[in-house]
This record gives structure tokens, sequence and C-alpha cells, in this order.
């Protein structure tokens, strides 16, 4: 099945073409719906991350491209043919689970060779295949080992190396590194990078660690509640997230939400509740005649000084409330005097006195800050 | 505080009544076993020397070793048709939903904690209303009502703690959900089939009760034998059998126990 190259990929040299689709695909268990009419479109040869908080859907989503669900409504194509209720076993996709699923009555390699020995492929290709995968991952050594015998680690990169063995057109992973220890954790994920460039083959990841999501991937979907809130680069998600959900789970920020007092394409001016008035440039997706809307200020665009900036941007006093030493950063925690509170990060050099009865100024650059619909 | 070998003698109540309580339990079996090797003519309890004349006795009695195959027969036969549906029940059980699960669930276990009388009765009377002749085939289906319980249960619980995933790597890599039992589930749940298996077994030939009530058509498994001769008197080779009996049993419950052991390992 994973030997036949479907017609779509060998005509389009130069152009990318996807390799998973998903339709107007929902999944239901009885009255929950896990996932909402999604749509999805992942490109040949990607890094891509479903990125969410647990109990968004985003296991779900990737057991329905895996074949292990199958869809309650919608299409999901793979490699440009349907595949919606074709079983897990007929689909060449590949899955590394969070808990590992090894066969711990079979040898490492045992494990490895077992998508091969089922596709009946001869003694010394397998052998060749096992070889290269055991290489690729760096358990050369343990080839013998049983999975008992093996750390956590270790044992991740035998799930791999199983998957990746029957070279599928889809690597499916599901939180890969969730049960490493940070370190660890570190490690895989710059092994995982280069076996994704290594292979060409596409990955697709399901993580709840953003960290991990914007240093692996080549686009995010972030996940909540069933929907897909947004899909784009790392860089997109960060820095013009589209609502006001993506803004606040990728990285920290700081939401004002309020009315809005005028628009134009460039500029918003919000006024909140507390009475503070916020300028902020539109996010790219805002209606034209939006009666409220959520600012998204990040911690490290806000500047704080004794005196005020003489730029005009949004300038307000307060006083610092609290503050963390985090080595390269102070985490400060900023009242305003009309009543908000703003958390900022600030480098730790600057000589600022921070007794909690000093008046401060906290201010940023309309264009630093993001209003998005509420 | 080593009394086994006599050194010292246990200096708090708790050691005198843990030794007092294994007393209780091991006692009659030790005097069993010491009056198996007894020299004498007839039951008694006088020792009269060391002799193993009444194990001679014993392996030259045609009637105790068709009786014991009997018991073999019904008891591996029961065990074979019970392991096969037994963990076919424990699979299903643990992995489709359907309504009415709970209940199905808690009737099948039923068996282990009915008394042996109630379903040695209860057999009878059906076997009688349906007109089914007693024969040595209607003992092995009424043993197979708790054999079928036993390895339910113990195949239940190793897979409870089996990866819920592994089914599904399986099939992920290609297996057919056939080939997935077959390769990857009936391996990892072997020990717990063969422990449920050998407990069943012991069990099986250990059973006067439902026997008893379920044996017809000149089928007279070792525990009716023994029982019908103990109620003429008892004669030390019945010792000499019991303390076979009793070893051959210990046997098997320790290697059951000791591949229930293994295969706890095997998944740290």
């Amino acid at each position: 099945m994973s030997q036949t190259v479907s017609p779509a990929i060998s005509q389009s040299a130069d152009r990318r073409v996807a390799d998973v689709e998903l339709c107007q695909v929902s999944k239901s268990f009885g009255e929950d719906t896990a996932v909402n009419t999604i749509d999805l479109t992942i490109q040949e040869g990607e890094f891509f991350s479903i990125l969410g908080p647990s109990g968004c859907g985003k296991t779900t989503t990737l057991r329905l491209i895996a074949g292990f669900e199958q869809p309650t409504t919608g299409k999901i194509i793979i490699q440009g043919q349907e595949m919606s209720r074709t079983p897990a076993h007929r689909r060449s996709v590949n899955t590394v689970f969070q808990s590992y699923a090894l066969f711990n009555h079979m040898t490492v390699k045992d494990n490895i060779a077992f998508g091969l020995r089922i596709k009946g492929m001869g003694r010394s290709p397998m052998q060749q295949r096992v070889a290269d995968a055991l290489r690729l991952v760096k358990m050369e050594a343990f080839s013998n080992r049983y999975p008992a015998q093996l750390s956590g680690g270790q044992k991740q990169r035998v799930a791999l190396a199983r998957a990746l063995v029957n070279r599928p057109a889809v690597m499916l992973l599901d939180e890969p590194l969730g049960a490493l220890d940070l370190k660890l954790r570190k490690e895989m994920q710059v092994e995982l990078s280069n076996l994704h460039q290594q292979l060409g083959i596409t990955f697709v990841m399901v993580t709840h660690d953003q960290e991990e999501a914007l240093s692996l991937s080549d686009r995010i979907a972030v996940m909540n509640d069933g929907n897909i809130e947004q899909i784009g680069s790392p860089k997109e998600i960060y820095d013009h997230p589209t609502t006001p959900f993506v803004a606040d789970f990728i990285g920290d920020t700081n939401l004002l939400k309020g009315v809005v007092a005028f628009a134009d394409h460039h500029l918003l001016k919000i006024q909140t509740p507390e009475g503070t008035t916020v300028l902020a440039q539109p996010s790219a997706n805002m209606p034209a005649d939006l009666k409220t809307a959520v600012v998204s200020v990040r911690p490290e665009k806000i500047h704080l000084s004794q005196e005020p900036p003489p730029d005009e941007g949004n300038c307000y006093s307060g006083y610092v409330k609290h503050v963390m030493y985090l080595g390269t950063h102070l985490h400060c925690v900023v009242q305003l005097q009309t009543g908000e509170c703003l958390t900022v990060m600030q480098p730790s050099r600057t000589g600022l006195s921070w007794a909690s009865t000093t008046p401060i100024y906290a201010s940023w650059l309309p264009t630093d800050c993001l209003a998005l619909a509420a | 505080m080593s009394f086994l070998g006599g050194l010292s003698l246990p200096k708090t109540w708790q050691g005198w009544l843990t030794i007092v309580l294994f007393g209780f339990m091991y006692g009659p079996i030790m005097v069993l076993g010491i009056y198996s090797f007894n020299d004498s003519r007839r039951y008694t309890s006088v020792w009269q020397g060391f002799s193993l004349r009444w194990y001679e006795s014993l392996f030259q009695d045609a009637r105790i070793f068709r009786a014991l195959q009997d018991t073999l027969f019904v008891a591996i036969v029961a065990v074979a048709i019970s392991s096969v549906l037994g963990t076919l029940m424990a699979i299903g059980l643990c992995k489709y939903y359907f309504p009415g699960k709970g209940i199905y669930r808690g009737a099948s276990y039923l068996p282990l904690i009915i008394p042996d009388i109630s379903i040695a009765v209860a057999t009878l009377v059906f076997l009688a209303s349906m007109a089914i002749p007693l024969s040595i085939w209607t003992i092995v289906a009424a043993h197979m009502v708790f054999c079928l319980a036993y390895i339910a249960v113990v195949v239940s619980s190793r897979l409870g703690s089996l990866d819920p995933n592994l089914e599904e790597a399986a099939l992920d890599l290609g297996a057919t959900p056939t080939q997935a039992l077959i390769k990857v589930l009936l391996p990892q749940l072997m020990p717990a089939i063969v422990a449920g298996c050998l407990l069943a077994f012991v069990l099986s030939i250990d059973d006067l009760l439902i026997s008893s009530f379920t044996a017809g058509g000149g089928a007279n498994p070792l525990p009716l034998e023994i029982f019908s001769r103990i109620r003429n008197g008892v004669k030390p080779d019945m010792n000499a059998l019991s303390v076979l009996l009793i070893l051959a049993s210990g046997m098997i419950a320790a290697l059951a126990e000791y591949l229930r052991y293994k295969s706890s390992t095997l998944d740290r």
C-alpha cells in the first residue's frame, strides 16, 4: 500500500500537493462533539502540528487520520484518495503513540520489523530496512533488547523507528515527547526535526506544548473545543493571532476587552469598562462594523519608564505590584491607575526602581498590539 | 527470630499466634503425610516404623488409576474449552461497549461466588428436566461453569493492565484485526491464560461436590473414589494418595503464580 505513488504526486514535481485533506469533518461520541466540522489541508513533506489544550479534539483528529475512528460526517483524503471509511490497517500512515505501545514480547528488532513482516517482505531486504531504521534513531546497540529493558527515551526512539521503517506517506505523532523529562524532550525535539528533514515525510504532530509546536512546525493548527481557531506558520500564529483564544494560548499576553470607539483601516480606538483608551492595529480578519473588541499586548512589547515617553502611543500611569526575577528577564505585574493589571517582561538590566510606591509609566506602540474580534 | 530452626522461641504473642495458626492449618496435613509412611497393616495411630508399602499398594490399584484417568479427562477437556471461551469473553468485555454490559459482566463472574452445592443441584435438576443422561460429559459441562469464570477473571485483570493502544499499534502497522489478535494481543495475554487454566485445572481435579451430583455412566473421578473408600474405613493408602495430590496441586499452583509474576515484571 505504501509503495504505490498516487498520480497526483508524480505529476506535479514543482508544486506542493496536499497529502492529507479533511473536508467538513466532524466526530461525535454520543452527545459529545469531539471534532466540530473542521477543514484541514496538510501539504506533502510538511511538519504540521495540531496544538490545543487537553480535550480540544486534537487527538481525535489524529485518530481520524489514522483510521482508529470513523468521521461522523465529512471526508478524509490521504494522497488524493478518499479514506473516510478505510480501516486503519489499509492506510499508508503510521502512528507513534504517546504510550509508545511497544510489543513487550518482542525484541526491539522484531518490534521494528513487525510492519514489514506483515506485508510479507523478504528476509534480507527486511533486515536491511530494520538496520537502516535502527541507525536512523541511533539504537543499533539495542536491537536484541526487550522493551522492558529500555529507558523512556529509548522506547520513544524504537516507537519512531517502528513507524518510519514502513516509509509511510504520513507520520502521525500523538504527543510524542509528552512522557519524557524536560532535558530529554529538548534533545528529542532536535532529533525529530532532523528526522523530518532527512526523510521528507509529512509529519502530523499533536501536542499541548506550544513551545514544542512553535519550534518544530512548518505550520500549526490551533484547536479549541472541537474547532480550529487558526492555521498558520509559527510566526503568524504568534505575531498575528486572529482570535483572543490563540493570542492567549500561544505565549503570554495581556487581553483588554472594550467597546470600539473609533475605527479605520489602520487604527482602532477601544474604550475599556475601566475607562482606559487603547489604540491598536486591527487584525487581518477583523470585520469593519465591530462593536466590541479585545486588545492583545505581549508582555515583552510593553516598556516601563519613570517619565512619560515622548511618542504618542498607549501610555498609562500606575505602579509595580509584583516582580519576579527570571535571570535574563524581570517578570512584573503593573497595576494601572484605571484598575487593570498588566504583565510586563523587562530585560533585567534596566535601572528602574521597583518600589511599589514609585509611579511608573507603561507604554507601547499601537502597532505592537492587536485588536481582535471578541 | 528463627524459631523454625528451633534456635529461639518467639518473644511476642504475635509470634506465638502465628505458630498456633500455622499448626492449626497445616498440622492435620502433616499428620496425614507422616502416617502415609507408617508400616502398619491397617489404619492406626501407633507408629510402627517407616515404610513405602502404602505407596506400593496404591500404585498397584487399578481402580485408582481409572479414577485418575477420569479426573484428568474431565479437567483437561473442561479447561481446554474454557480457556478459549474465557479468553474471548474477557477480550470482548474489555474491548466493546454494548447495552447491559455491566449485567453481563456480573453474570459471567457469578459462578465464583455461587456455592458449589447450588451449582451442583441446579445442574442436576436441569439435566433431569431435559432428560439428558448423566455421563462423564455432564461432569465436563458442569466443571466448565466455574472454569470459565476463573479463566475470564484472570485474563481480564491482565487485559486491564495492558496498554490500550497495543491493538491499534498492530492495526496501524498493517495487521488485520485477526493478525493483531494472534500476533500481539494473545502473546501478551498468554501468561494470564496459562495461569488461569492452571488455577481452573486444580479446582477441577479437586472437585467432589459438583462431580458427585453430575457423574454417571460409570464415570468415577478420583475425589469420588476417595470419598467412597473413606466411608468404609480409612486405609493409609488414601493418605499416600492425598500426599501425592497435595504435591501435584501445589506444584501446579506455584507454576501458575510464577507465570503471573513473570508476566507482571515483563511490563515494568
